[in-house]
């Protein structure tokens, strides 16, 4: 493994954060990476470092310049991407219910039709897919997944939605996602989860995790309103497998 | 109970504190006061911890009337006409609105937000440790959105403690300092000193997302769209039609956009009072640097309780003169050799 170790890009994102860049694609071996360093940061603090923020290619680290420098921290990052990672304690896997199509899903026909196939065969494909989240961001929750097969890979729409529901499961680009909170978006919306990624009033109040697996199962529209109540009080929708 | 009524309100107006930290991991963005220099002096004045919660008042008039009990507050930020009961109040001061009185202020002049501190901060429940309002979220308190009139500030019956004023060193001028990262390589030489060259003006549609700035179009090497990374307040980010956008506290944690360059944070008040058509310009500083600038901020933080002065006293302002180049030669009135100033 050594010899085929690439140090990561320390980019300065001003004068309290760098962004420790291991790809500028998105590229799973490199996600693991990023996944790793941030296990690596928790498991051994660099005194200094106040917040860091996983994402597909790279890894920003917050920290105070009045602890620690740029330079010097750069020097302990480079050092700790270099070690073996330390062991991920344990993969959860999630079994996340989404209601496909109709109102749940209004591009799902169209996304069919761009692909040459049936909104079926789309669903199935979804479904069987086995993925991973490789970052949370943008809005609370907003869990973007990696793993999603080749054949459903479609371009981001032209013109980005200013509203989409809370919900939405979607595909944009390589990506599959589950978003939490109603807002824009410029992705393909295919169903909709009645789970809560971001509960204010339930704990735990984030209930996704970098790194954690998730794979969907179909439920009808019936079924997706009687939990959606559910989670709306704060119960746990989904199924949490040990893995 | 005592509390603050506000009577009236403009947008662009909520509570805001020094922000939530640590789930940026989950996409929760730390929102928080645009200019926390001036949160902090407000805040100093009461003796509230420097970062506590206060109003943040956009651009617009407000008003608010203390009911069941006097309400001791401080002003600091953009200035203002402020009166009290018609008796006119003076910025970068505490003050205490008497039972059943109303403090009125005019429109901001010469920047965008300005702070209402109020004597042993505002009565909330902290959510990940703060009351600043994050509306996407469902985050703040006492209200999860911006503030309208009619709302009500918890507060504590007035101190009674001597009215204070701070003395804050003129506001920096000169251009807004940037470090240049992290995908300043997704752009040419050429149109990195366009960045740097151009006076650039805030467009009104700007908000505490972001700043969209108005000049030249950037372009980029590559295209504009980049795989998703993690943003900072300050980030300079180009979208497809050329047209940087500075990310404020409120902003997205991650975005797609190529990062040309970071507002330093020591720069980043000075940028948010800057009002809608006012050009300025930026300029690239050392990482070094930089990060010194940092502790000099840190240092300014810090020196703010040694700032304070009674409300009626006219002490010479030494460092103001020393600024201004004044008292750094001495002249004795009885020796002709120090008339001038050395060579």
């Amino acid at each position: 493994m050594e010899a085929t170790f690439h140090p990561p890009r320390l980019l300065p994102s001003g004068d309290s954060a760098i962004t420790v860049e291991f790809s500028q694609h998105i590229d799973d071996a490199a996600n693991q990476r990023v996944l790793a360093l941030d296990r690596a940061m928790t498991a051994t603090p660099i005194a200094g470092v106040t917040e860091t923020v996983p994402t597909y290619r790279s890894l920003l680290v917050h920290y105070d310049p009045c602890q620690i420098n740029f330079e010097a921290l750069c020097e302990k990052l480079l050092a700790m991407a270099k070690l073996p990672a330390p062991p991920n304690a344990k993969t959860r896997h999630w079994r996340v219910p989404v209601a496909y199509g109709g109102e749940n899903g209004i591009d799902l026909e169209d996304v069919a039709k761009t692909l040459h196939t049936t909104p079926d065969e789309i669903v199935a494909r979804h479904v069987a897919g086995d993925y991973r989240v490789a970052m949370i961001g943008f809005t609370p929750g907003w869990s973007y997944l990696s793993g999603l097969e080749k054949f459903l890979h479609m371009p981001r729409r032209q013109n980005p939605r200013i509203l989409t529901p809370p919900g939405t499961v979607s595909i944009g680009g390589v990506q599959t996602g589950i978003q939490c909170l109603a807002g824009p978006s410029g992705w393909h919306l295919i169903g909709r989860t009645p789970m809560r990624t971001y509960h204010l009033h339930r704990k735990p109040i984030f209930l996704l995790e970098p790194g954690d697996r998730i794979t969907f199962f179909a439920i009808d529209e019936k079924s997706f309103a009687e939990q959606d109540q559910a989670a709306e009080r704060g119960d746990l929708v989904g199924e949490l497998m040990a893995s | 109970m005592t509390r603050l009524i506000v009577t009236s309100i403009g947008p662009a107006s909520s509570v805001q504190d020094g922000g939530r930290h640590g789930a940026q991991r989950y996409g929760l963005t730390p929102s928080g006061a645009m200019d926390r220099l001036a949160l902090a002096a407000a805040n100093t004045l009461l003796g509230n911890a420097p970062f506590a919660a206060a109003v943040e008042i956009g651009p617009f008039g407000a008003a608010f009337s203390a009911r069941e009990g006097a309400v001791r507050v401080a002003l600091s930020g953009a200035a203002r006409s402020a009166d009290i009961a018609g008796q006119p109040v003076a910025f970068d001061s505490s003050m205490t609105i008497p039972d059943g009185e109303t403090l009125t202020l005019g429109f901001a002049k010469g920047g965008a937000f300005s702070y209402l501190a109020i004597e042993g901060g505002i009565g909330g429940e902290p959510m990940f440790g703060s009351l600043a309002v994050n509306a996407r979220a469902g985050l703040g308190s006492p209200y999860q959105r911006p503030l309208q009139a009619g709302d009500e500030l918890p507060a504590k019956a007035a101190s009674g403690a001597p009215e204070r004023r701070i003395e804050l060193p003129q506001a920096a001028a000169g251009p807004i300092r940037v470090v240049f990262g992290p995908q300043h390589d997704e752009f040419a030489d050429e149109a990195k000193q366009l960045f740097l060259d151009s006076e650039w003006k805030i467009s009104p549609t700007s908000d505490r997302m972001g700043y969209r700035l108005e000049g030249p179009v950037i372009k980029h090497l590559h295209g504009h769209n980049i795989v998703s990374d993690g943003t900072v307040d300050g980030s300079i980010q180009v979208p497809g039609n050329g047209a940087p956008i500075v990310l404020m506290p409120d902003r997205g944690t991650t975005g797609g956009y190529p990062k040309i360059a970071t507002v330093i944070s020591a720069d980043l008040g000075r940028l948010a009072q800057t009002t809608a058509g006012t050009g300025f310009r930026f300029k690239a500083i050392a990482m070094a640097e930089a990060q010194a600038e940092v502790k000099t901020f840190a240092q300014l933080l810090r020196s703010l309780p040694d700032r304070l002065r009674g409300i009626d006293s006219v002490e010479l302002n030494i460092e103001a003169l020393h600024d201004a180049n004044v008292a750094g030669h001495a002249v004795s009135a009885v020796d002709a050799d120090t008339w001038h100033p050395p060579a």
